[in-house]
């Protein structure tokens, strides 16, 4: 083909370390965050939130508040009846409450005023008349209780959904090993606390159209979400994601306060602004699910599984939001990191009265990977195998499908494993499971855990035949290149791999090309910055798009010089003959001739990820071009006086396929570190136990994160195999390595004081407990007891590939559906 | 977040309060004299975002936790959320926007950039100038006098490491020393 590079090409952007292309305007408090908009004759607006749990809403008297000068409009629940959700099966959200709030925090209305403080001060004076509701406050009382039912949908009584899966015959797995284990475990949840509140502002213009600007990682999807709700054709709203001050899956839901401020900003006809208090940031959550966890595992001697039965309990709070495919995700990376040749997944979400739950960095996969590596040390000591080996000797293979049809490309985690396990000595400092012969002295301990991620789900939110990602660009006759997208910069630099995949393609500088991105009216969707989709698909689509464009321009620059298109190279800002470079124009020129023979130059690319092998319901969930692989040491220093875990150092190796800039890579492993660091010892989003359920610690003096003084020293390995399905080969890296760490630190605190802490966070209290009983010749272990006894259903039985299964499921042999 | 005004009565004394005159205060912002007015229960924060359009200076927690707030008063750090605006009169106060010099980036807003110290950038200016006030004092700090002199500011994203290593980059172009970021700070480790 003309002018196509190929892999032998030198690379001169990718793989290098530029500044991204944001970078200097957020050092100089340049870059415009949403509540750093203001626009002439804004109002501001208060959401009014319930008290109360669960409750009935009799009435709402806005009167009194009406009558405060300086308020413009208020509005309720009635003002928006359709009902929206980010999943098209629990569209189950109002943006305020119409007949009853579900938690504390729920929104009830919407008050529009000259300024936050007067309408705060209405918002006070809104009366509603409530009548409470039994609450339902965990997983156990949403399965024992049916009614008061939180939502009137669901598989039955407070229960959101039950999956029952299972891939070959898991029994049959269990007959044929040499040791069966048991273990429990449960994850608290947490939250993403992105440094910035999430904010909106909402304009209606004398069109009658709307524009919002808003603190999104989705902005196609709220895009959705407004046309549904307002009524209004999608056509004459726009929707522009602005910078977002950290996102986490924090900001990917459409928002109560992102449709209110649109209403108001309708009925006011002035421009209307909402900034969250952090304490309404906490109660806005879509943050980590707490889950209760089960393995049931066989395994040979020689550590190799024969099959695995693994059932979740998700607290899934009081909405919907991504939650039924995080139910899917609790169970569906199970098998790509070891081989599991029959697997059963039984997974339950709850609705419960409190901050709906959704996703947060790993969506679904961290707590079941905690209790994975976690259940997996307790294997190894029983088999009096080392860690290290039992992992290593057991891995997926490349280019392999799973038992529950998840098609591994390139698998790099030997690699990974190889290189913490060196760089941190582990054969010097990890002496066997036998407690008398240390090698670290008592209270000084050290742990392995791997794991694995998506880099993209493989299919949209709604179900459709169109790409997840779109790029258009843009050439200018003087040389400047714009690249389009509607991908989402949340800090991870999603803007500036645009930038380096183009101009490497292009040859020229990434300074030379202006990123317009996350605009429903300029930009061609992207989904949205989740599930790590975004430099693998946006980067996919820009090759085409660029290598469309070079096409161009070596056609045109070939005829002009008269030598043949596969000679033609570009490359610093020149389009030149590769056998004579002396013969070539500048790009500008380029582009002046492709112009002139072409008429106006811009080209699309985009990208659609391949097609699943598997076809049974609920095998969208799990399916991804590529995955990476990570692997971690930690070493811990316990105090066994006080059960304070310090940690010391987090060796990583993260399996990145190609790095697109190195330097980049490196924030997001440290970054991701740093939150696995932070879950595994102090996040917690925890409620009083009684009848209120009330948030412990909704703000940041309360909920603990890392400061520079927890965190720990990071040794970080890049592992470089290229995925043919990434750009470049590129896979992704900004929620992988948060994986591995929480379950290090856990294996690495019994490995100092001999406790195992089967429960997230791990904390001081914990470790004295298990401590303590230990001392007393009990079972050093603090952790969940028993499961839930739950009446699953008949699981959808599916044929492994080794078995010779084609994806879909068994026919069912059952009397009833 | 339920506190406040409970009945009309009360409503109208606080509307009184807030119908008064503005107050007027002068002050030396990022080297310019400067006049504002503005409402006395302000914060400097809230003078700061909304009164002097100076949106660079951040909010985060509301209570003095999170140091997106961060400005230099007098030349030293301070939570800007937790000073009232009426107590910068006559002060010297400097935000991110006066960092630079003229069209000159600051050394360390330029190492920040270069090397990813800013993900999302939202907690950026309130570490660069923390970071601004330690190399004032100390022109040579160690990794754990970095550490601590940065312990008030948290973000979300970095983890911190690039945001020592760019101070350190900072100081040593600030001291007239060539340094570069060592090799697995880009690459990882070989």
């Amino acid at each position: 083909m003309s002018g196509k590079r190929n892999k032998s090409t030198p690379l001169n952007v990718v793989g290098k370390p530029f500044r991204k292309v944001d970078a200097r305007a957020k050092c100089v408090g340049q870059t415009k965050f949403a509540d750093d908009i203001v626009l002439p004759r804004m109002l501001y607006c208060k959401m009014l939130r319930s008290h109360l749990p669960h409750a009935l809403i009799k009435n709402i008297d806005l009167s009194k508040a009406l009558a405060v000068p300086g308020v413009f409009a208020i509005i309720t629940g009635k003002d928006l009846p359709k009902s929206y959700g980010i999943l098209p099966v629990s569209q189950d959200e109002h943006a305020l409450c119409i007949d009853k709030v579900r938690f504390i925090g729920d929104p009830v209305a919407a008050v529009a005023a000259i300024d936050e403080d007067v309408a705060f001060d209405a918002m006070n004076l809104i009366e509603i008349e409530y009548e409470p509701l039994n609450t339902i406050s965990s997983i156990d009382e949403a399965i024992l209780i049916d009614e008061p039912r939180i939502h009137d949908y669901g598989d039955s009584g407070n229960i959101h959904k039950k999956v029952s899966l299972e891939f070959g015959t898991v029994e049959d797995g269990f007959a044929e090993a040499d040791l069966i284990r048991e273990d429990v475990f449960f994850y608290e949840g947490n939250t993403h606390l992105p440094m910035e509140q999430h904010a909106a502002v909402a304009h209606y213009d004398s069109d009658n159209k709307i524009t919002l600007w808003s603190s999104t990682q989705t902005p196609h999807y709220v895009h959705r979400a407004l046309a549904k709700v307002l009524e209004m054709p999608a056509s004459h709203i726009r929707v522009i994601a602005t910078p977002n001050g950290g996102g986490f899956g924090g900001k990917s839901d459409p928002f109560n306060h992102e449709v209110a401020v649109c209403k108001l900003a309708m009925i006011t006809g002035r421009p209307v602004k909402v900034t969250l208090t952090r304490e309404e940031v906490f109660y806005c959550h879509r943050g980590r699910h707490p889950v209760l966890m089960k393995f049931k595992t066989g395994v040979k001697k020689d550590g190799a599984i024969t099959g695995m039965h693994f059932q979740s309990f998700l607290d899934g709070g009081a909405y919907g939001s991504y939650g039924v495919a995080s139910t899917f995700y609790t169970g569906a990376l199970q098998t790509v990191t070891y081989d599991v040749p029959r697997y059963k997944f039984e997974g339950l979400r709850a609705f419960t009265n409190k901050p709906p739950c959704g996703p947060k960095r790993g969506h679904g996969t961290p707590q079941p990977r905690y209790g994975l590596e976690v259940h997996l040390d307790k294997i190894a000591e029983q088999l009096n195998l080392d860690p290290v080996e039992i992992r290593r000797n057991h891995l997926v293979a490349p280019n392999t499908v799973t038992a529950n049809y998840l098609r591994i490309g390139s698998m790099g985690l030997g690699k990974c494993i190889d290189k913490v396990a060196e760089g941190s000595d582990w054969k010097n400092k990890f002496s066997g499971w036998n407690g008398n012969s240390r090698k670290l002295p008592l209270g000084k301990g050290i742990g392995i855990a791997c794991s694995s991620y998506i880099c993209g789900a493989g299919l949209p939110i709604y179900w459709n035949n169109m790409p997840q990602s779109g790029v258009q660009l843009r050439l200018d006759r003087q040389g400047g290149v714009c690249v389009m997208c509607g991908s989402t910069d949340i800090g991870q630099g999603s803007d500036s791999i645009l930038a380096y995949i183009v101009a490497e393609v292009l040859g020229i500088d990434p300074f030379d090309i202006r990123v317009v991105t996350a605009d429903t009216d300029l930009t061609p969707v992207d989904l949205g910055s989740y599930s790590s989709r975004v430099t693998l698909m946006t980067g996919n689509a820009a090759i085409q798009a660029a290598e469309r464009a070079r096409e161009l321009l070596s056609m045109a620059v070939a005829e002009k010089l008269g030598v043949p298109i596969e000679n033609i190279g570009l490359a610093e800002r020149r389009v030149f003959d590769v056998e004579n470079p002396e013969l070539g124009v500048s790009f500008a020129e380029a582009v002046v001739l492709a112009e002139s023979k072409y008429g106006t130059i811009g080209t699309v690319g985009s990208y659609t990820p391949p097609r699943s092998p598997g076809k049974y319901k609920g095998a969208g969930v799990g399916p991804s071009p590529a995955y990476s692989y990570s692997a971690a040491v930690a070493e811990v220093d316990v105090d066994p006086d006080t059960g304070i875990v310090v940690v010391e150092r987090i060796w990583i190796a993260h399996d990145i396929g190609k790095s697109i800039n190195p330097m980049l890579v490196m924030g997001q492993v440290e970054g991701s570190v740093y939150m696995g660091l932070g879950e595994i010892l102090m996040e917690e989003m925890a409620y009083r136990t009684n009848r209120n359920v009330v948030h412990k610690f909704p703000s940041m003096l309360e909920y603990k994160s890392p400061t520079t003084m927890e965190m720990c020293d990071v040794k970080t390995y890049l592992i470089e195999d290229p995925d043919p399905n990434g750009p470049f080969g590129a896979k992704e890296v900004g929620q992988g390595p948060l994986l591995p760490v929480p379950p290090a630190v856990a294996n690495a605190v019994y490995n100092a004081v001999g406790v195992r802490i089967d429960e997230v966070p791990i904390t001081p209290e914990k470790v004295m407990k298990a401590l303590r009983e230990k001392a007393r010749g009990r079972d050093g272990r603090f952790g969940p007891g028993a499961v839930p006894a739950v009446d699953w259903p008949e699981p959808l039985r599916v044929l492994t590939p080794a078995e010779g299964g084609d994806g879909k499921e068994l026919p069912k042999v059952a009397v009833h559906s | 977040m339920f506190l406040g005004i409970r009945d009309s009565a009360e409503l109208a004394l606080y509307s009184t309060l807030q119908m008064k005159t503005k107050s007027h205060i002068r002050f030396r912002l990022n080297g310019e004299q400067t006049e504002v007015a503005f409402s006395p229960h302000k914060t400097l924060l809230e003078v700061l975002r909304e009164d002097l359009n100076l949106t660079g200076t951040k909010h985060g927690c509301e209570l003095g936790e999170c140091g997106t707030c961060a400005v230099l008063v007098d030349g030293r750090s301070i939570l800007s959320c937790l000073m009232l605006g009426l107590d910068a009169e006559g002060r010297d106060v400097k935000t991110i926007e006066g960092m630079a010099h003229g069209a000159e980036l600051h050394p360390l807003q330029q190492t920040f950039a270069d090397t990813g110290a800013a993900q999302c950038g939202y907690c950026s200016p309130g570490f660069l100038l923390v970071a601004e006030e330690l190399l004032k004092k100390n022109a040579n700090p160690t990794r754990p006098e970095i550490q601590e002199a940065l312990s008030g500011n948290l973000c979300r994203c970095t983890g911190y490491i690039k945001i020592y290593e760019a101070v350190e980059l900072a100081a040593a172009k600030m001291r007239g020393e060539e340094m570069e970021l060592p090799r697995e700070a880009v690459y990882g480790l070989d």
